[in-house]
């Protein structure tokens, strides 16, 4: 089985959001990058566990994105995979992406791609349906618990108010989220064996964008809290009634 | 020319995000004048002469049985298919789980640029620009669609339902589903509970509440304001609680009208998910948790104390 797990780079979950340029850009300067916490966390280890039960399986990484992506494509790697792939090139427009995603998965064959639930950036939890169209393949979307049985893959997947079983022939398309796997840390071993594994970097094939990102805005910032008194629980059921008007 | 609205249904009824969605797409459509329309596949209870109110004309419907059950490969033919046969320039759906199955791969079919994650009508006073959450709520982006097809996905509790009068007329369009290559062997619905992403009001507790058989506090409050429940990452780690109910950057996101959190310190990664709750009230021990700051309303106090007494307080409000 060949897997294929896209690997995309996301500002660390604490920085602090700024924009530059007339806030036309996201304002880079001292943020830490890190892999997206789903295909860390989640696509990357159940890869790297299927792998584990069966050692024919090969992965590859993708991502696409300039040469400042590597420092995570190489983390990627100390994580477990067998070789990575950079696209390289510069784009936040989801088209875009997923059709160097899609060029990519045409050329290997792949059974299975991973994405993960969302980039926690831009959040457009889309590229995996992207890619599965462009494919044409089956997607399984929103997935908690992933299994293979030769060419039959079960895969349960979040609905509205529950879960539903799905069950359909590789190749396919899947994103996860929780439940597929958990979290591991890169240990020194993975960390020297990264260095020697092979990172490809490939030119991007034409491409439309389809949308572009005109400019930013912060949130408003909250008024204030209204404390109420611990023994006068009844005045905030007054407030959330009167004023809120929430309950 | 038209807005096309998809309907999104489970177990014959339509979601309440639909509803939203309706009454969106009904206002991109009189901001474009052009007409508003909207599409079923599958069969529901609902009727749809009645989706009128909402604001849409026509009710179009491919009721293929086959369609109550959800593949998003034959899903999204059918809806560009038919996008494709009602000349539509707009196709307006719900970013929920059906939304994130399906709209990139309709994207695709149409050559359509897509925005997710709406949260405001479209700026069309110069171009097509979407307003969308971007850094899991924490800031937002205007994005210019440059396509002729435009798909706009728009997050649940974002846009509120206006009524109108009128009725809409029903027509059945005849369009082959292509067959199903995903097949569902099982649907687990947490049965009697509100679903987290549609509810009005959400009472949450967090590692405060120091074990898992102190929850009834929290199911008790829950209970009275027919709320749904939720936890912090932690909490749902150590299985005090089921993973479908943590919210937060790697959970669910989530904006009810009112969001109860208690004995949750109100990290940055749990107020990713969060913060675009309406109310935010905070129930804290501790003076100095960050939750503070982001609520509009809050205790300083032992749960144990002041969750009872909230929830007695509010039954006697409700009579
Ligand atoms: C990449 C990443 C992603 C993450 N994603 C998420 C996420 O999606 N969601 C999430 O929630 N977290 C997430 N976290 C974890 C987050 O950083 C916090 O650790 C977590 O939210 C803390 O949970 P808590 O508030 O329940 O616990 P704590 O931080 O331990 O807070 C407990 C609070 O309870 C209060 N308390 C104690 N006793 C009482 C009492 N008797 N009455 C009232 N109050 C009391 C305390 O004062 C304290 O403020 C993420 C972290 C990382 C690094
Ligand atoms: N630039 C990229 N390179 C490779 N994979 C990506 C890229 N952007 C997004 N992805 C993948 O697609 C998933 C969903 O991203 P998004 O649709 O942008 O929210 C991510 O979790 C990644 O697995």
């Amino acid at each position: 089985m060949k897997i294929l797990v896209c690997i995309s780079k996301t500002p660390d979950t604490t920085s602090r959001i700024a924009f530059k340029d007339s806030n036309t850009k996201f304002d880079e300067s001292g943020i830490q990058w890190i892999i997206n916490p789903y295909d860390e966390w989640y696509s990357l280890v159940r890869a790297i566990e299927l792998k584990e039960k069966d050692s024919s399986v090969i992965i590859h990484l993708i991502t696409v994105g300039t040469a400042d992506t590597e420092p995570i494509i190489r983390k990627a790697l100390a994580l477990g995979g067998d070789e990575a792939i950079r696209v390289n090139a510069d784009s936040s427009d989801s088209y875009y992406i997923a059709t160097q995603i899609a060029a990519i998965a045409r050329q290997g064959n792949y059974d299975l791609i991973f994405t993960g639930k969302e980039t926690i950036d831009y959040n457009g939890s889309v590229i995996g349906a992207l890619v599965a169209e462009l494919v044409d393949l089956p997607y399984i979307s929103l997935a908690t618990q992933f299994e293979v049985e030769g060419t039959t893959a079960t895969i349960t997947r979040e609905i509205e108010g529950g879960e539903e079983v799905n069950q359909v022939q590789l190749p396919i398309v899947v994103s996860v989220q929780k439940g597929v796997a958990e979290q591991r840390i890169p240990n020194m071993r993975g960390i020297m064996a990264a260095r020697s594994k092979p990172l490809k970097v490939v030119e991007p094939v034409s491409a439309e964008t389809l949308t572009s990102f005109i400019n930013f805005e912060l949130p408003p910032a909250k008024a204030g809290v209204k404390l109420v008194a611990a023994d006068n629980v009844a005045e905030l059921v007054r407030l959330l009634h009167e004023e809120a008007k929430a309950i | 020319m038209s807005v096309l609205i998809l309907i999104d249904h489970s177990e014959g009824q339509i979601k309440k995000s639909s509803f939203e969605a309706l009454s969106y797409g009904a206002a991109v459509a009189q901001q474009l004048n052009v007409s508003a329309q909207a599409l079923l596949l599958g069969t529901v209870t609902n009727n749809l002469s009645d989706l009128g109110k909402y604001g849409v004309s026509k009710v179009f419907q491919v009721a293929d049985e086959i369609l109550n059950a959800f593949d998003a490969q034959v899903y999204a033919q059918v809806i560009a298919e038919s996008a494709q046969l009602l000349n539509a320039t707009v196709i307006v759906v719900a970013q929920n789980q059906t939304g994130k199955a399906i709209a990139g791969r309709i994207s695709v079919l149409l050559k359509a640029g897509l925005v997710t994650g709406a949260i405001a009508l479209p700026d069309t006073s110069n171009g097509f620009v979407v307003k969308k959450s971007v850094f899991s709520n924490k800031a937002f982006a205007n994005v210019a669609i440059h396509s002729a097809v435009k798909i706009i996905a728009l997050n649940p509790n974002s846009f509120s339902v206006a009524l109108t009068e009128g009725t809409a007329t029903v027509e059945l369009l005849s369009i082959k589903p292509k067959e199903a290559k995903v097949k569902i062997v099982s649907v687990n619905k947490i049965s009697g509970e509100v679903p987290l992403t549609e509810a009005e009001i959400v009472v949450s507790g967090g590692r405060g509440l120091k074990g898992p058989e102190n929850w009834g506090i929290v199911e008790d409050l829950a209970k009275v304001l027919h709320a749904a429940t939720a936890c912090s990452r932690p909490v749902a780690d150590t299985h005090w609680r089921p993973h479908h109910e943590h919210v937060g950057q790697t959970g669910f996101q989530i904006a009810p009208n009112l969001y109860i959190a208690i004995g949750i310190s109100g990290a940055i990664q749990h107020l990713a998910g969060v913060n675009r709750s309406k109310t935010i009230v905070v129930i804290n021990k501790d003076p100095e948790a960050p939750f503070f700051k982001a609520a509009d309303y809050g205790i300083v106090g032992d749960a144990f104390e002041v969750v009872p007494q909230l929830t007695a307080e509010i039954k006697k409000l409700k009579g």
